[in-house]
């Protein structure tokens, strides 16, 4: 158990003679003791932390894991130690492709991939887009940026809830556009039922997700150094030139976490369509999530549910250690 | 900022100019019409609200605003919601605020387990820890008396860790941006290592500070699934009791969305005066 | 070093966890105590306007109870979109409310869980026997040869809903009692951008209702005798398809209807817009809806031929809340005393009155009130012509899975898409095969 203060090699040795040294310093701070100071200390402040992962979500996850072993149906929830082991038969169950449970599990984790993949693109490319636009002052943009704010501040429940009303097939806005005013449909075309429910599903998860990658792209865009610009602007290149050559290399960085959690927080998000399409979600927008709630919640198997939950936790792991692993090597190479 | 975030000097030719006014008008459009459905539905009397949508509505009325109050005890859900997301924000981010000095200024054994476990709770779906979650918090209820379920108590815990990895993790990047002189010179002066995250680098941090403010505070105020389960009539926060306006026979469109509005207000307004530190703050935390 | 703190912080973590697993579940033991005869917590389920207007209906009753057996009651109205989860928690922890309303389709379901205090004859003495209520509202508490679940507390049954100045302008003069008249009045009244019937195409248990309904007049059961599922018996079959038909060959729904699931087909009868809608007890609805009561009518559900009765001729399933009491409860003798009260003659006209339900109490059913004209059907349908939907411990589960068929089938034909026999039968196999167990 050895802690040191990681410090450049100038300023460290005074810091570390500072705090190890038998100097004045020590004898004014008297409330640390020495050992805990120099070898705990980050222990210490990590400790809270900890303790609440552990609470929160580590032991719980363990649990869910156990109950991923077990029959857990409704005979017995009421007293969980009775429930018989099953070893594997869950997992089984839900990776035997041929049936229809493990068929509908691939089937819904496909829709989620497809889902996932637009819905965390367009919300980037949007973000990057008025991000972009935004950078330079004019008039409006102080405005605009709120505006582009407001769907984060909605409750989810609200502003869901609004769009399934506008996507209403015979009184929804939408339809009103579409049909009646531009004349672009035939027949009005239903959203939230049947092939078109999944670009429902893309266009609210969109509206809801994209402010957030604005926030964090607008912000990466704001440190990179004016001089590059005005370099470039010397050189002649114009200012579509200047975004491709100077804007847009610039976010990668940003880009790396970013479209990490948006991956993450899209792939698991349940709010979006259990309010827009209640317990039952469309075959073509059936996402995981609601497939694993009705799975354990509605059909009452907990057991089966809890699988199907590992098994998506270890396909994200995968994902995102591949993910890190390749996006990390990128960017160290080109540092050095 | 604007001298840093502006561009080339030069000016930007018409065809930057045009892009620029359609896409931020597509964009803005697309961000207000919902927006302006709730607007104009929330002023509706419940007969038109279920009609063919109109863009001019007739026989506007304000009382759905006032029904509000009375069809779902709104005041008290928006009261616990403040409570809940409040505390779950500040104590979420002095949490993260010492999770993160630490990892960023000190090396020590178990760092990057430490790091890469926090990361990775985020993968977790909230499906697989939501019953024994709650089963932890009746069994800590039964052994000590400690009321975590049906509590504000239990859901702000729970809150503030679900915002704790994403926290942490931004306030490394911001904290390792910046300059360890000064902390150190801070402890040249006789500062602990405490006082000097207290003394200089808080301070220093206040920009990104915010920005994991605020992102912990959405994170606690719109959660449904968790808050559906674990609260009950006198601890139900917003997010699950604005789904009240819907019952078995009726659904209240019109107060739904004015209540949606009404709530939302002072998030926006706080939004509005937090922003110019939302964005200066997130930089760092993001770039690293 | 190292890897043996991850090991044993591992173990750690694993011995709590178990120890959580061990001791989840409440108690076992039966029974339940009178630890503390002084209080109950009541979960009652939202049956009026709004929570809100739960709670001021509900308020003065409890308060009577208070002052006749000095017990308090902790009130909780809690809303449906949270009922049953918090019921599932509530049975995994053991950590619940003492009495509770629950749906009555679910009995079955909860009655397998173990949690609930089983209605024996002994139980119900305390409450003045098993032969105050209806029959169908008792057989829908719980797994037929088994003590029930629960107690009937409020009941409904199915009724049809017309439109009289509608059907005044298309020239029909009575309600339509059989099937094939309702198709024949519905082509009538189906034109100018006018439907004759409404549906909840996207709502699964309404599906369910409907679906079962017909399957029944079709002698289809959906459960074996075993409790097995059989959603594919040519019955079940035929029952969907008709269903469904009304939208894909009669016409007579909207294609629209197929993504309600709010509660659209109201708004669309109290506007004029359908002229029929199968429900049950929708007045409040209408009224709030902005419509009068002279203006529409109520009419058994249509049969297949002849008048309503039992078996084939079956045109309701049996709605209602059922009041179950958790077996863990410190106050059981207090709990009985509760539902003993809730269900007297004299509380069930009050709050029946109130929810413009039917009380489940035969003595009660006296009241004027519920002669009525629309609560005169419900009440001869609900004594006479209704079945309980089937009391199978995955009942959720079917209505899930079966709700779900009749959704997409729904979806096809107002998309235009065929919908034969063979397709119906090929999303019900698959609905089948869904089912575990």
């Amino acid at each position: 158990m050895t802690a040191t203060v990681t410090t450049d090699p100038g300023p460290a040795t005074s810091a570390k003679g500072t705090s190890r040294g038998s100097g004045g310093a020590r004898r004014r701070m008297p409330r640390i003791p020495d050992r805990i100071r120099q070898g705990g200390l980050p222990y210490l402040l990590l400790l809270p932390a900890v303790l609440l992962e552990l609470l929160i979500h580590l032991i719980p996850m363990i649990v869910g894991i156990v109950m991923s072993f077990r029959q857990l149906t409704q005979f017995f929830i009421n007293n969980w130690s009775a429930a018989p082991w099953t070893g594997l038969d869950n997992y089984r169950l839900a990776v035997d492709f041929d049936a229809p449970i493990g068929e509908a599990l691939l089937h819904s984790f496909f829709v989620t991939c497809v889902f996932t993949f637009f819905a965390v693109g367009l919300a980037w490319l949007l973000g990057v887009a008025a991000a972009v636009m935004l950078q330079e002052n004019f008039r409006g943009r102080g405005v605009l940026r709120t505006i582009f704010l407001v769907p984060y501040a909605l409750p989810v429940y609200a502003a869901v809830i609004t769009w399934a009303f506008m996507f209403q097939r015979d009184n929804g806005l939408v339809n009103h556009v579409l049909h009646d005013q531009l004349g672009l449909t035939d027949q009005p075309s239903f959203w939230l039922i049947g092939d078109n429910s999944i670009y429902a599903l893309i266009i609210v998860s969109v509206w809801k997700g994209w402010p957030f990658a604005f926030l964090m792209l607008m912000a990466a865009l704001q440190n990179i150094p004016r001089e590059l610009y005005e370099a470039a602007s010397i050189d002649g290149a114009g200012i579509w030139q200047q975004i491709r050559k100077i804007t847009l290399p610039s976010l990668r960085p940003v880009n790396q976490v970013l479209v990490l959690v948006l991956f993450l927080w899209t792939f698991n998000d349940f709010n979006t369509p259990y309010v827009l399409f209640g317990k039952s979600a469309p075959a073509n927008a059936d996402l995981i999530s609601i497939h694993i709630y009705q799975s354990s919640f509605v059909t009452w198997n907990f057991g089966t549910g809890s699988a199907m939950s590992v098994l998506l936790l270890l396909f994200l792991l995968v994902v995102t250690a591949v993910y890190l692993f390749f996006t990390s090597r990128g960017r160290k190479g080109s540092r050095a | 900022m604007p001298s840093r975030a502006a561009r080339s000097p030069m000016a930007a030719p018409q065809s930057f100019l045009w892009t620029r006014r359609v896409v931020l008008t597509l964009l803005a459009g697309f961000v207000l019409l919902p927006v302006y459905v709730m607007i104009s539905s929330s002023l509706k009397p419940l007969q038109e609200v279920s009609g063919k949508f109109q863009w001019i509505p007739h026989g506007l009325t304000v009382q759905p605003y006032f029904d509000i109050w009375e069809t779902v005890p709104l005041g008290r859900y928006f009261v616990n919601s403040l409570i809940v997301a409040g505390s779950a924000t500040v104590l979420s981010v002095v949490i993260a605020v010492f999770s993160a000095y630490a990892v960023s200024r000190y090396s020590f054994r178990g760092k990057r387990v430490f790091t890469v476990t926090v990361l990775s709770t985020q993968m977790f779906p909230g499906i697989l820890f939501l019953l024994p979650l709650f089963l932890i918090f009746v069994n800590i209820g039964n052994s000590t008396g400690l009321a975590l379920y049906g509590s504000r108590g239990g859901l702000i815990l729970t809150y503030l860790t679900f915002s704790l990895p994403f926290s942490i993790w931004m306030l490394i990047g911001y904290f390792d941006s910046i300059p360890r002189d000064l902390d150190e010179a801070a402890m040249v002066d006789g500062c602990g290592p405490i006082r000097a995250l207290f003394r200089v680098v808080v301070p220093a941090a206040v920009p990104g500070i915010v920005a994991v403010s605020v992102y912990a505070f959405m994170t606690a105020w719109g959660e449904v699934l968790f808050a559906s389960v674990m609260t009950n009539d006198e601890t139900r926060t917003l997010a699950v009791g604005l789904q009240g306006y819907s019952t078995l026979n009726d659904v209240y469109w019109n107060q739904v969305m004015a209540a949606s509005l009404v709530v939302s207000v002072p998030v926006v307004v706080g939004f509005l005066l937090l922003q110019r530190y939302l964005v200066a703050g997130l930089t760092a935390g993001a770039v690293k | 070093m190292r890897h043996l703190r991850a090991a044993a912080a591992v173990t750690l973590a694993i011995s709590v966890a178990a120890g959580v697993t061990g001791c989840g579940g409440g108690t076992s033991s039966g029974g339940g105590s009178n630890e503390s005869p002084k209080t109950l917590t009541y979960w009652a389920s939202n049956q009026g306007p709004s929570v809100e207007a739960d709670k001021k209906i509900l308020a003065p009753e409890l308060k009577k109870f208070e002052k006749e057996t000095g017990i308090k009651v902790k009130l909780e109205v809690v809303p449906w979109a949270d009922l049953l989860n918090r019921i599932l928690a509530a049975t995994t922890s053991g950590q619940g409310p003492d009495v509770l309303n629950i749906g009555n389709t679910w009995s079955a379901s909860l009655q397998a869980t173990g949690a609930l205090l089983p209605w024996d004859d002994k139980n119900f003495e305390a409450i003045g026997g098993r032969d105050r209520f209806i029959d169908s509202a008792v057989a829908s508490a719980g797994k037929e040869g088994e003590p029930p679940a629960a107690v009937p507390l409020y009941s409904l049954s199915y009724a049809l809903y017309y439109n009289k100045k509608m059907f005044a302008d298309a020239g029909i003069t009575t309600p339509p009692a059989t099937w094939d008249q309702l198709v024949a009045d519905g082509k009538k009244l189906s034109k100018d951008g006018k439907w004759a019937l409404g549906a909840e195409g996207s709502n699964l248990s309404n599906n369910i209702h409907q679906t079962f309904v017909l399957g029944q007049q079709h002698g289809a059961d959906f459960f074996d005798k075993d409790g097995k599922a059989d959603f594919t018996s040519d019955g079940a079959v035929s029952a969907v398809k008709q269903y469904v038909d009304f939208m894909a060959k009669d016409k007579i729904i909207a294609p629209g209807n197929a993504e309600y699931a709010q509660n659209q087909s109201l708004t669309d009868f109290a506007k004029g817009r359908t002229a029929m809608v199968l429900w049950q007890a929708a007045a409040t609805t209408f009224a709030s809806q902005g419509m009068k009561p002279e203006d529409w009518g109520v009419a058994p559900v249509p049969v297949p031929a002849g008048a309503p009765g039992a078996g084939k001729q079956t045109n309701s399933m049996v709605a209602g809340i059922n009041m179950a009491v958790f077996k863990n409860t410190k106050n059981i003798d207090g709990a009985k005393k509760f539902v003993k009260f809730m269900t007297s003659d004299e509380e069930q006209k009050i709050l029946c009155k109130t929810y413009g339900s039917i009380p489940p109490v035969k003595a009660a059913q006296s009241d004027p009130a519920f002669s009525a004209p629309e609560l005169k059907v419900l009440r001869d349908t609900l004594a006479t012509s209704a079945a309980p939907l089937p009391q199978v411990p995955n009942e959720s589960q079917f209505e899930t899975a079966v709700g779900t068929a009749v959704k997409e089938l729904f979806a096809d034909a107002a998309a235009g898409k065929p919908v034969t026999t063979d397709t119906v039968k090929a999303r019900l196999e698959k609905a089948q095969q869904t089912m575990q167990q």
